[in-house]
């Protein structure tokens, strides 16, 4: 035994290894239990070094990793910092471009509903010369333009053309300090001059000091001067007082309130158009809408009183109830025939509220001469935009009670002054009568060489023409 | 029988070489860290079996049977029990290669790479053989053995051991 165990002893040794090992796993095998001793063992004598190795790898590794993601992100930043640029810049390009649109929109409007036949152009350039105010268009002779014609904006007038050049033309501004133009006043009819002073203000001349004219009045041309048609905005009264000979009233124009103008409206061939009737006059400040019922868009009938009626309109309620009980009609009956008895009448404070206080019991349809009040009510309201010309014939009431008229507006000749100044007939003074809704656009003439007559619209009632003198 | 052939086989080493203990625990220590880590980031590591190699590398430098078997055996149990499996088959397996590669140290010139290739890819396939026999003869399971498979692996790790085993010579000490 010891001669084998010595002869082969290696042998020996490895089976006792592999023996014993293979009852291990016998043991474990069959009692399906692990040695967990050794286990134990063999894990905690790898796992801390393999923690040990995790953090040396997220610590040296994973910063060399980050090393390289920052440098991406180094790149990318910078990439990312281009085109942020880039679309900045692409930003302003395309807000520049916006307004332009939105200028050129309005203006395609305006060009469309103007009864004036137009040619839109782009200012170009300025004129030389510190104090002139002169810009070139893009449009020239070729394009129908010439010496003379009146340049516009929706919102008033720019100037006129001076010079036209093949492809483009010369146009003096209204602040030129040698233009001039014929400008009415918008509530007063006042008529004066329009001269450039050389900065944003212009000065309406020739308007003797006792001419009335209010702050925020607005003035329009007269077409006197039979460049730019009459009708259309000039600017609004910035400041109005005495002066030596003359009054001294400035004009904020309109047409220039932006500063530099960038697309403007020749007009090839001008059509005088109405002043808007007289609105409230220093709108420089907000105003509330209208009643919606006086801006629903369906006149109140005559004589028809509201919730908020006066005594005034108690009263010509009584007058009219009176009337109607004796069968007698308002507005008819000659001179001297009899007039309805109104011994009977209570009065106002004595009389029982009238049964037809209510909208709900309308009385008989309003008379020329009776009962303007809704009218009036109505044209001083909301209403009175609603555009003549048909330029902003779809404008909300809202639109309709900003202060800034508009150069259309509804055919309505009230006063003789505004009778074209070259035409041969002119309205003559009528009882003013409610507006037409939607009456239609105002007549059309002939150049602005010659101001053509002003035709009322067809809706309108028509006052008698009266040969001018 | 040729004189190269003769010279590889007529000519064991006479000098005794060993380790330093300090080696002889970390080296493994380190072999079995590798395997049981660095295949979590890099899968394709997955086929090296540096344990084995490690205990191969011992037994032919050592010459030594029994110190082998131990040492083998010592490797496979330490891997026994980072793994699943009961503890004894790598043990089993490892102290089989750890005899049989001290065995063959004496009659070989392990020196030679030729022969530490076609030593460290027939103990890898004898290996992977092996555990393969005794997983289904102990444990009766089914697994398949992809000889291919096996084969490929074993000649990446014999071409491994080279190296490797060029890296632990410089470990040992002569004595």
């Amino acid at each position: 035994m010891d001669f084998f165990l010595s002869r082969y002893r290696n042998l020996t040794v490895l089976l006792i290894v592999i023996v014993a090992q293979l009852l291990l796993i016998a043991y474990q095998v069959k009692t399906n239990n692990n040695v967990p001793l050794m286990r134990v063992w063999a894990v905690t004598a790898v796992t801390p070094v393999e923690t040990a190795l995790e953090l040396v790898r997220r610590y040296t590794w994973g910063f060399v990793v980050d090393y390289f993601v920052l440098l991406n992100v180094r790149g990318e930043n910078e990439k990312l910092r281009q085109d942020n640029g880039q679309l900045k810049m692409e930003n302003h390009y395309l807000k520049a471009e916006l307004g332009t649109a939105d200028r050129a929109r309005a203006l395609s409007v305006f060009q469309t509903q103007s009864p004036s036949k137009t040619v839109a152009a782009r200012v170009i350039g300025n004129g030389t010369g510190s104090n002139s105010k002169v810009v070139f268009i893009d449009r020239g002779s070729t394009s129908g333009v010439e010496s003379g014609m009146a340049v516009v904006t929706p919102d008033g007038i720019v100037g006129k053309v001076v010079d036209a050049y093949p492809t483009a033309s010369l146009v003096m501004l209204i602040t030129d300090p040698t233009f001039a133009a014929g400008v009415i006043s918008q509530k007063n009819r006042v008529r004066g001059t329009l001269k450039g002073q050389g900065h944003s203000d212009t000065l309406v001349d020739y308007v003797q000091n006792e001419e009335k004219v209010d702050g925020g009045e607005w003035f329009y041309t007269s077409g006197d001067d039979r460049i730019f048609p009459k009708g259309f905005p000039v600017g609004q009264v910035s400041a109005a007082r005495n002066g030596k000979n003359f009054k001294e009233i400035y004009l904020n124009p309109s047409g220039l309130q932006s500063g530099s103008v960038e697309e403007v409206l020749v007009l090839l061939q001008g059509v005088h158009q109405q002043i808007p009737d007289g609105e409230i006059a220093s709108p420089g400040y907000k105003i509330l809408q209208p009643p919606a019922d006086n801006v629903a868009g369906t006149p109140q009938p005559t004589g028809q009183p509201t919730a908020l009626a006066t005594d005034a309109d108690r009263l010509r309620q009584q007058y009219k109830q009176i009337g109607t009980e004796q069968k007698h009609v308002f507005g008819e009956g000659i001179p001297g025939s009899k007039p309805p008895d109104f011994t009977k009448m209570q009065g106002i404070r004595g009389a029982s509220p009238l049964p037809n206080l209510t909208p709900a019991a309308p009385p008989k349809p309003a008379t020329p001469a009776g009962g303007n009040a809704g009218a009036t009510a109505q044209k001083s309201s909301g209403s009175q935009p609603a555009d003549a010309n048909g330029g902003r014939a779809g404008e909300s009431a809202a639109t309709a009670a900003k202060p800034k008229p508009r150069p259309a507006a509804p055919i309505l000749v009230t006063d003789p002054t505004d009778a074209d100044p070259g035409s041969d007939v002119v309205p003559a003074p009528a009882p003013k009568t409610e507006k037409p809704a939607g009456s239609g656009k105002p007549a059309t003439g002939p150049a602005t060489a010659a101001p053509p007559p002003i035709t009322p619209a067809p809706a309108a009632p028509k006052p008698p023409v009266v040969p001018n003198p | 029988m040729t004189e190269y052939t003769e010279h590889l086989l007529t000519e064991p080493r006479k000098d005794t070489e060993r380790f330093r203990f300090i080696w002889l625990v970390t080296v493994p220590l380190v072999a079995i860290l590798f395997q049981v880590y660095v295949p979590r980031f890099v899968s394709f590591l997955s086929y090296l079996e540096l344990p084995l190699l490690i205990t191969v590398h011992f037994a032919l430098s050592s010459r030594a049977p029994i110190a082998s078997v131990f040492y083998g055996m010592s490797i496979g149990l330490v891997q026994d029990s980072l793994s699943h499996q009961p503890i004894g088959m790598f043990g089993i397996v490892k102290t089989l290669v750890g005899y049989f590669a001290a065995s063959v140290s004496m009659r070989f010139d392990v020196d030679n790479p030729f022969v530490t290739f076609i030593l460290s890819f027939f103990f890898y396939f004898f290996h992977q053989f092996f555990y393969w026999v005794l997983d289904r003869a102990l444990l009766g399971e089914a697994l398949s053995f992809d000889v291919q498979q096996t084969l490929i692996f074993g000649l990446l790790n014999a071409a491994v051991a080279l190296p490797l085993f060029r890296i632990l010579d410089k470990l040992k000490v002569t004595g």
